[in-house]
């Protein structure tokens, strides 16, 4: 299907390069390539997405556009939809306009239309002027909900699947924080929440199965928390230790493990947790007093990037997931100045995301294989730190204050785009959920 | 609308009430002067003389009393000013400079001077809260904090204060004191607070 659809691509590329859906470009820095063989006319597809009618057709129409433009893997057209007669050959029976759609340069057609249990999707070839796919997704009864909304997001993240063979993102949300408190938006910066804990905490993390989230308090009572996002209860997994402060708790990609760093008088040493508790932690890094935190752990589990400053500044490193085979990760640049940190592991197991103090100066995104080789700047406006990866491994979220205040951006590494999620300022320390199934 | 009458009563006494309760109370008048004794009578006379010594003595009295309460009240003010400078003692900072955790050669006078007074009030506990700047990470920066919380603690230690007696907490680049981006702000930012955590209520020149 994706070959029957590619297949299509240089007929759209005009009109693709008309589109202003790549006018937010991130600047390059001197001397930097970026991903510099991305080419948003082979790369992008040329979609339209008919009206929907019925309660909230409207709603469900502009999400899905917004998501599919959101992916950075389509080109949403824009259609005049005042007589909708024209888009159906006549007739009760009569099937789509393919024509019609074939001289708007359109590769692909989504047909949504409401019933009772939900919604009927209907993904059209416009070259090959048939249906490829039909499907119809479960809705929640109230419009506009939370669930409702999660339930149009996995509808775009199917039709993506349909067309491209990968899930889209949509149906993800991202936790951060803002005033020292935890929120969580949908991945299109609808829908936010603020969730319910102690005061004073940071550093939130998803569980792999996105049922959950761990973060720590820190100051008055340092404690690791666990959220079982369901009921909105936190259960303290670490704590009510003196003179200890608790950092950057992680899952392990089996849900079944907690890497953290424990600061405490002798420095910051990573170590793991059994989520269910009863064990004792196993200490993974012996930093003889200098600081080891923010461990990021491999997909498959067996590997972990932290940052240290065992050479008395921070830089990052990776070792086993036992804590053997400790090597600097970052050693290229080499430089006394250096300040690199908050690594973040991509879902497909290839780079790490982290962030990079330029020239002594502001943070910058980068990006660096695991092997340790072809560092990039992703970023290069304002101050960018911590970033996240978005489940596709190619969306970022990061906090920036590009436009005067600290926000959450997200970046697409491949076409380099970028869009602002948050626009409450002070928000910051990002972490992008998994999938999310609809409940 | 009609307002019962006992209620407008009370309302106005209430009123009158408060407004009296408004005004500070008036200084209590002043004592006339003992009337000169007058007349023949010579036990009139010895009662006036009487009556004279009696009040001179209660004067006398009175000036001792307020005498004395005036040197209780002196040595109350010069205690409450020595308690207060040894509280500032205890709880001045000390300030770090940029992603380091050692202490300035020039701050350790300031650890110093609290040991005696943790030497002669040894019921007193303190805490030791480490913060940075906004710069470096945000999360490192925890860390950070914790180590030079951690940096103060142990030279307190190394000076003879009783490790249990000195709890270290991080609030990393959470807390700043001086808002701002610039050095001036971020210096004074790079700090170790101490606060007293108990026993503080009166404390014992060294």
């Amino acid at each position: 299907m994706m070959r029957s659809f590619r297949a299509v691509l240089p007929a759209v590329m005009a009109l693709a390069a008309a589109s202003t859906t790549l006018r937010a470009q991130d600047s390059i820095p001197k001397g930097v390539f970026l991903n510099g063989t991305y080419d948003p006319l082979r790369d992008k597809l040329a979609i339209v997405v008919l009206p929907v009618a019925g309660a909230f057709g409207d709603s469900i129409r502009t999400i899905v556009q917004r998501d599919l433009d959101f992916s950075d893997r389509f080109a949403v057209l824009p259609i005049d939809t005042t007589d909708a007669s024209a888009f159906r050959n006549p007739g009760a029976a009569g099937g789509l306009n393919y024509p019609l759609f074939a001289r708007l340069n359109a590769a692909a057609i989504v047909a949504v239309t409401r019933i009772p249990t939900g919604l009927h999707v209907v993904l059209h070839n416009v070259s090959q002027s048939q249906v490829v796919n039909v499907e119809d997704m479960r809705l929640p009864t109230t419009g506009l909900s939370r669930d409702w909304r999660l339930a149009v997001h996995n509808a775009s993240d199917e039709i993506e699947r349909w067309v491209t063979g990968t899930r889209g993102i949509a149906a993800t949300r991202i936790s951060y924080i803002r005033g020292q408190s935890i929120r969580i938006v949908d991945s299109d910066g609808a829908d936010e929440i603020t969730v319910p804990t102690e005061p004073d905490v940071v550093s939130p993390a998803w569980s792999p199965d996105g049922s959950s989230i761990v973060y720590n308090s820190f100051g008055g009572s340092p404690k690791i928390l666990l959220m079982d996002l369901a009921t909105g209860r936190s259960r303290t997994l670490l704590g009510q230790q003196r003179n200890v402060t608790y950092l950057t708790p992680v899952f392990t990609p089996d849900g079944k493990t907690i890497v953290y760093s424990r600061s405490g008088e002798n420095g910051s040493d990573l170590f793991s947790i059994s989520v269910a508790g009863g064990d004792t932690p196993h200490r993974l890094t012996s930093g003889q007093g200098t600081d080891n935190t923010s461990p990021t752990v491999s997909p498959d589990g067996r590997r972990i990037v932290f940052t240290s400053g065992r050479l008395g500044r921070p830089e990052l490193y990776i070792m086993d997931a036992d804590g053997t085979n400790v090597n600097v990760l970052t050693d290229f640049e080499s430089s006394e100045r250096n300040y690199r940190s908050d690594p973040d592991w991509s879902p497909d197991g290839r780079t790490v995301a982290y962030q990079e103090r330029v020239n002594g100066d502001r943070f910058q995104i980068r990006t660096v294989r695991v092997t340790g080789s072809s560092p990039k700047y992703l970023t290069s406006e304002g101050q960018n730190e911590q970033p996240s990866w978005a489940p596709d491994a190619r969306h970022l979220v990061f906090t920036s204050d590009r436009s005067g205040q600290r926000q959450l951006w997200i970046l697409d590494v491949e076409s380099n785009r970028v869009r602002q999620l948050t626009h409450s300022s002070g928000s910051r320390l990002a972490a992008w959920s998994p999938r999310l199934a609809v409940p | 609308m009609r307002i019962p009458r006992i209620a407008m009563l009370t309302a106005s006494t209430l009123a009158v009430a408060t407004i009296a309760a408004c005004h500070k109370t008036p200084p209590a008048p002043a004592p006339t002067p003992a009337a000169a004794p007058a007349g023949p009578n010579a036990d009139s006379a010895r009662r006036a003389q009487e009556e004279t010594a009696r009040r001179a003595a209660e004067a006398e009295a009175a000036r001792r009393r307020a005498d004395s309460i005036a040197a209780a009240e002196a040595a109350a003010s010069n205690a409450a000013s020595e308690m207060a400078r040894m509280r500032a003692a205890l709880t001045q900072m000390v300030h770090f400079d940029f992603d380091q955790s050692e202490l300035r050669p020039e701050d350790r006078g300031i650890l110093d001077a609290k040991v005696p007074i943790l030497q002669a009030n040894p019921s007193v506990t303190i805490s030791i809260a480490g913060h940075t700047d906004e710069r470096g990470s945000d999360e490192y920066n925890l860390a950070l904090g914790q180590r030079r919380a951690a940096a103060a603690k142990a030279y307190l230690v190394q000076h003879g204060v009783a490790e249990s007696r000195i709890e270290t907490r991080s609030y990393g680049e959470e807390r700043p004191i001086a808002q701002g981006s610039d050095e001036s702000a971020w210096s004074q930012n790079r700090r170790a607070e101490f606060s007293i955590t108990s026993g503080g209520q009166t404390l014992r020149r060294p």
